[in-house]
C-alpha cells in the first residue's frame, strides 16, 4: 500500500466524521431538549402541574406541523385527506389547550 | 423563505416553547409563559403554511377552523372538575393525528420530501416512522380508555384476566416483529398489522388499572403524547417538533414519577394494575369493627374553627365531588375575618391529576398564598390548633407512618393526627380508595363531623355568623 492510498483513506475517514448522519444530528438535539425539558419542569411549582398538563397537550400537537405537509399538495388522495383530519385534530388541541390553559391560570389569585 | 430562515424561525418558535414551561415556576410569570407558547405555536404554523409544497389552503384553514371552534368551545364550557377527562381526550388527540401523520407520510413520502429514489422510505425514515405510529396508536386507544374511565362511561374497576401479561407481552412482540419485517420490506400489510396491534396493546395495557391510579396514567400518556410528536419529527428531520415533543414527553415522565412518590408505588406496579379491587375491599370490611368515634355537630366543629388561631385545612377529592369549594371558600373567610390564620395543605395525590386540588381551589377564589404543599406544611401541623379535614382519607391516615403491615406503609401522608385539635367531614366511615381503615377518625382529638361536604360547610357557617 502506497503511502498516498493511505492518505487518501484518511481524508476521506475524516470527511465521513466531519457530517455526522442526520439522524445522529436529531438524536443530539433530542438528548439535549430531555435535558433542558428535565431542568424546566422540576422548576414547576406543583400548585400549577394541572396547567402544565394541558399546555404541554397543546405543545406536542406541534405535530401540526406534519399534518400541514401531509394536507399540502393540491391533489386529493389518502394521504392528503388523512393530513386534513390530523390537521383537524391538532387544532382542536392547540386551540383548547392553550385557551383552558388561559382560563386555569387566570384563576389564580393572590391575597387581596 | 429560505431554508435557513424556516429553521431560525422554527428555533424561534422552540424557545418560545421552552419560556411557556419556564413561566409555569410562578402563578405570576405563567400567564405570560402561555402567551409565550401561543405565539411560539403560531410561529410554527405559519412557517410551515408559506412552504411551497403546501397549496390546500382552503381545505387546511377549514380543517383549523372546525378544530379551533370545537376545541374553543370546550376549552371554554368544561367544569375544572373534569380537566383529567379533558385532558386524557386530548392525549387521544395527539395519538391520532401522529398515527394519521404517519400513515400519509407511507402512503406519499414526497409530500415530506421523504422519498428514496425509487419513491420509497430510506431505512432510517422507516424505523421512525415505526416508532412514531405505534407510540401514537398506544396513545390514542389507551388515552380513550383511560377516558371512559374517568368520565364514568366504564366501570374504573380494574379488568383483570388469567394470561393477561402474557397475552400483552405476545402482542407486543408481535407487534415489534411486525415492525421490523416493515422495516425491511416496507410492505402494507406487516405495518397495518404493527398498527392494529399497536392500538388493541393501547387498550389492554390500561383496562387493569383502577381509578385510583389514573392520575398516574394520565401522566403517563402525557409523556407517551410526547414521544409520538418527537418520532414524527425523526420522520420529517424537523429539529423543532424533536424539541416540543422531547420537552412534553420529560414532563409527563417527571410527573408520572411525582405521582408515583405520593403514593409509594413504583410504576412498574402501577402498570401491572389490579390495585383497588376486591382484594382491598375484603380487608377493610374485616378491619371495620365498633370501634367508638367522637361525632360531633356543626355548632361544635364552628366553636373549635373560631377559637383557633391556626387552622390547616385538608380538601380531598371529595370536596369537589360534593361541589363544596365554594362553601367552604366562605368558611375561610368568615374565618380569616375574625383573625384566624388559616392555610390549606395540599398531598400531591389529592385530586384526580397532578395539582387538580389547587386548580380546584382557584376556581373557589381561594388565594393561592395560602395553599401549601405538602413538604412546604407538613412541620406546621404540631403548631395548629385545628386540623380541618374535609373529603380526604388515605392522605391523613397515620398507619402509613406507624404500621408496617398496612398497604399504604411508607406512603407519604400530611401529619394532621398531630394538630391539638383534628375535625374530620365525612358522610360515613367508609373506607377510602385504598380500602383502608384509617385510625385517625378514632383518635380521642378527633371529632368526626357526619355530613356532607357542603352542607357541613353551609351549617358550620351559620353558626360561625350566630
Amino acid at each position: 500500500m502506497s503511502q498516498g492510498m493511505i492518505e487518501g483513506a484518511q481524508v476521506a475517514a475524516q470527511a465521513a466524521q466531519d457530517s455526522a448522519d442526520p439522524f445522529i444530528l436529531s438524536f443530539t438535539v433530542f438528548v439535549m431538549a430531555i435535558f433542558v425539558g428535565y431542568h424546566v419542569v422540576w422548576n414547576v411549582t406543583p400548585a400549577l402541574h394541572t396547567p402544565l398538563m394541558s399546555v404541554t397537550n397543546a405543545i406536542s400537537s406541534i405535530v401540526i406541523v406534519g399534518a400541514i405537509l401531509a394536507a399540502g399538495p393540491m391533489e386529493m388522495n389518502l394521504a392528503t385527506i388523512l393530513g386534513l383530519v390530523a390537521v383537524g385534530l391538532a387544532s382542536v388541541n392547540i386551540f383548547g389547550g392553550f385557551m383552558v390553559t388561559h382560563r386555569m391560570l387566570a384563576m389564580f389569585k393572590k391575597r387581596k | 423563505m429560505s431554508a435557513n430562515m424556516v429553521a431560525l424561525a422554527y428555533l424561534i418558535a422552540a424557545v418560545l416553547i421552552i419560556l411557556a414551561l419556564k413561566g409555569l415556576s410562578s402563578p405570576v410569570s405563567s400567564r405570560r409563559g402561555n402567551l409565550f407558547g401561543m405565539i411560539g405555536m403560531f410561529i410554527a404554523v405559519v412557517v410551515t403554511l408559506q412552504f411551497s409544497s403546501v397549496q390546500n389552503y382552503a381545505w387546511i384553514f377549514a380543517a383549523l377552523g372546525v378544530g379551533a371552534l370545537l376545541g374553543g368551545s370546550v376549552a371554554r364550557k368544561i367544569p375544572m372538575t373534569h380537566m383529567p377527562q379533558l385532558v386524557a381526550f386530548m392525549h387521544s388527540l395527539v395519538g391520532l393525528a401522529a398515527v394519521l401523520i404517519a400513515v400519509s407520510a407511507f402512503y406519499n413520502p414526497a409530500a415530506y420530501g421523504i422519498a428514496a429514489a425509487d419513491g420509497g422510505l430510506h431505512l432510517a425514515s422507516r424505523i421512525e416512522l415505526f416508532l412514531g405510529a405505534f407510540i401514537g396508536a398506544i396513545t390514542f386507544t389507551a388515552s380513550i380508555v383511560a377516558f371512559a374511565k374517568l368520565q364514568g362511561l366504564v366501570s374504573g374497576r380494574p379488568v383483570v384476566f388469567t394470561g393477561q401479561h402474557f397475552v400483552n407481552l405476545i402482542l407486543g412482540l408481535v407487534m415489534i416483529g411486525s415492525g421490523i419485517i416493515f422495516c425491511m420490506d416496507q410492505s402494507w400489510p406487516a405495518f397495518l398489522l404493527m398498527l392494529s396491534i399497536a392500538l388493541v396493546l393501547g387498550v389492554l395495557l390500561i383496562i387493569p388499572i383502577g381509578g385510583a391510579d389514573m392520575p398516574v396514567i394520565v401522566s403517563m400518556l402525557n409523556s407517551y403524547s410526547g414521544w409520538a410528536a418527537a418520532g414524527i419529527g425523526f420522520t420529517l428531520g424537523n429539529n423543532m417538533l424533536i424539541i416540543a415533543g422531547a420537552l412534553v414527553g420529560s414532563s409527563g415522565a417527571i410527573l408520572s414519577y411525582i405521582m408515583c412518590k405520593a403514593m409509594n408505588r413504583s410504576l412498574f406496579n402501577v402498570l401491572l394494575g389490579g390495585f383497588g379491587g376486591d382484594g382491598g375491599a375484603a380487608g377493610a370490611a374485616a378491619s371495620v369493627g365498633d370501634r367508638p368515634v367522637h361525632a360531633g355537630a356543626s355548632e361544635d366543629a364552628a366553636f373549635l374553627l373560631q377559637n383557633a388561631e391556626r387552622v390547616i385545612i385538608v380538601p380531598g377529592y371529595g370536596l369537589a365531588v360534593a361541589r363544596a369549594q365554594h362553601a367552604l371558600k366562605e368558611v375561610v373567610d368568615a374565618l380569616i375575618g375574625e383573625g384566624v390564620d388559616v392555610k390549606f395543605a395540599i398531598h400531591p395525590v389529592a385530586g384526580r391529576m397532578p395539582g387538580h386540588m389547587n386548580v380546584l381551589l382557584a376556581e373557589a377564589d381561594v388565594p393561592y398564598d395560602i395553599v401549601y404543599e405538602m413538604d412546604e406544611i407538613n412541620r406546621e401541623f404540631g403548631e395548629a390548633d385545628v386540623a380541618l379535614v374535609i373529603g380526604a382519607n388515605d392522605v391523613t391516615n397515620p398507619s402509613a407512618k406507624t404500621d408496617p403491615a398496612s398497604s399504604i406503609y411508607g406512603m407519604p401522608i400530611l401529619d394532621v393526627s398531630k394538630a391539638e385539635h383534628v375535625i374530620v367531614v365525612k358522610r360515613s366511615l367508609a373506607v377510602g380508595y385504598a380500602g383502608l381503615d384509617n385510625d385517625l377518625f378514632y383518635m380521642d382529638k378527633t371529632m368526626m363531623l357526619f355530613d356532607d361536604a357542603k352542607k357541613a360547610c353551609e351549617s358550620i357557617l351559620q353558626s360561625i355568623e350566630k
